[in-house]
């Protein structure tokens, strides 16, 4: 129980010991330490940077995508609308058409019956001028009675 | 069941158990030149153990994925480093390895108290009678921490430490200034003297007693658990209860003994951490 020299011994060897833990075991255990905390405090920043990029990027995406919606829509609208103008230039162009034909058609019967009344009158003025001859029994000087067989024409 | 008769052995079997394997120091006289082998013997041990286990780590410290030895090591590591960051504001390589050896060691050298009492003397005891000595003689002691000289060698290393860093962090002329004038001011010169030179006394007295108290006495409450059935004889109904008692006993204490030893190096240590950072910082 009486202390002896032992303790200058023990503390000794002790110091000796706490100065190469200090010398040799405590840096590189302590290094290994600090970097593996540092490389997991960069992971963790790469991670949120990471979730950072990733609500950037879906942000974007709803936006063209929105933006396309748009555009679509535009372009439909647009569509219908070029669509709805050839159809009533369509319309317009046929009822002019139609109503071109129909006048020259009409032209045509008009013509076409008013050359059928004039051969008619004249093979009419002809039949009289050979009833007529037919009735005095002679021949009648045509250009004598010029004046009374265009009266006779006319009033056919 | 301690009857009369049993008595000089019991003592005889205690005194045994408590006395050091001890050489005097070659060309020298007096108790006071006397070597505790045993103690030194068992502090190398824990050192080797120490260094084995640790350097191990150390010596392939990887910043990627840990083994579980290197995780080990790195949780006692961090948790000393921790102490050392939140109590100690100055600067130091040394403070943090210190405490780590002091936790570290202190703990090893405690756990030679969870081998069975008789073990290593009795092997120890095996070999003397072997080689052919007196085996009454073989003296040992395993337990290096129940030892003043290595509680009162280590407390003395530290108090040293102190005032190593007290001088270091405040200079020589403010390190003996501060002696006169903390902390009752300039005019009360002698009294802060007197205040500092007990303050300074009762650290490391504190610290060794307190560790070497706390072996001593958990090493002789082994040893009278073991006395229970000491020369028992298997005739005895008594042997065999007492036998019992002593299994539970044992136990018991062995299992409390575990929080002890780890208590006692955490203190240790934190003590230390706490002295240390107190000779840093100015008053």
């Amino acid at each position: 129980m009486i202390p002896n020299i032992t303790l200058v011994i023990q503390g000794l060897a002790f110091f000796a010991v706490a100065l190469l833990v200090m010398k040799f075991m405590w840096p590189p255990i302590i290094a290994a330490i600090e970097e593996r905390q540092a490389k997991i405090a960069e992971g963790l920043a790469a991670a949120d940077r990471a979730r950072q990029e990733l609500a950037d990027a879906d942000a974007r995406v709803a936006d063209e995508i929105r933006k396309a919606r748009v555009d679509a829509a535009a372009i439909v609208d647009k569509a219908n609308q070029q669509a709805n103008q050839i159809i009533d230039k369509a319309r317009t162009d046929a009822i002019v058409e139609g109503t071109k034909q129909k006048a020259i058609a009409a032209a045509e019967i008009e013509s076409m019956a008013h050359r059928a009344r004039e051969e008619l009158r004249t093979k009419v003025a002809t039949l009289a001028i050979a009833g007529a001859e037919k009735i005095l029994k002679r021949e009648i000087d045509a250009n004598a009675h010029k004046d009374l067989i265009d009266q006779l024409v006319s009033e056919l | 069941m301690a009857s009369e008769h049993e008595s000089p052995n019991m003592t005889g079997y205690i005194k045994h158990h408590l006395h050091h394997l001890q050489v005097q120091a070659p060309g020298t006289e007096g108790q006071f030149w006397l070597i505790n082998i045993d103690s030194i013997f068992f502090m190398l041990l824990a050192v080797l153990v120490f260094f084995w286990l640790f350097m191990r780590v150390s010596r392939r410290a990887t910043a990627g994925v840990p083994g579980k030895l290197q995780c080990a090591i790195e949780m006692i590591l961090s948790f000393v480093d921790g102490m050392v960051r939140e109590t100690f504001h100055g600067r130091s390589k040394l403070i943090a390895p210190l405490s780590l050896t002091i936790f570290v060691l202190v703990f090893l050298m405690n756990f030679m108290d969870m081998l069975p009492v008789d073990l290593l003397p009795w092997m120890w005891a095996s070999g003397h009678a072997l080689a052919g000595h007196d085996p009454e003689h073989a003296y040992l002691r395993v337990v290096p921490t129940a030892d003043i000289n290595t509680t009162v060698g280590m407390a003395l290393t530290v108090f040293l430490l102190i005032q190593y860093i007290g001088i270091k962090h405040k200079g020589v002329f403010g390190f003996f200034k501060e002696w006169f004038t903390a902390p009752f001011g300039p005019w009360f010169a002698p009294f802060n003297l007197l205040l500092r030179v007990i303050e300074e006394a009762v650290r490391p007295l504190s610290l060794s007693l307190r560790l070497f108290g706390n072996m001593y006495a958990g090493e002789l409450i082994f040893i009278l658990i073991a006395v229970m059935t000491l020369g028992a004889s298997l005739e005895h109904v008594s042997t065999y209860l007492l036998g019992a008692g002593q299994v539970i006993a044992g136990f018991v204490w062995t299992a409390f003994h575990i929080l002890i030893i780890t208590l006692q190096a955490f203190i240790f240590m934190t003590l230390t951490i706490v002295y240390l950072s107190m000779a840093a910082e100015h008053h």
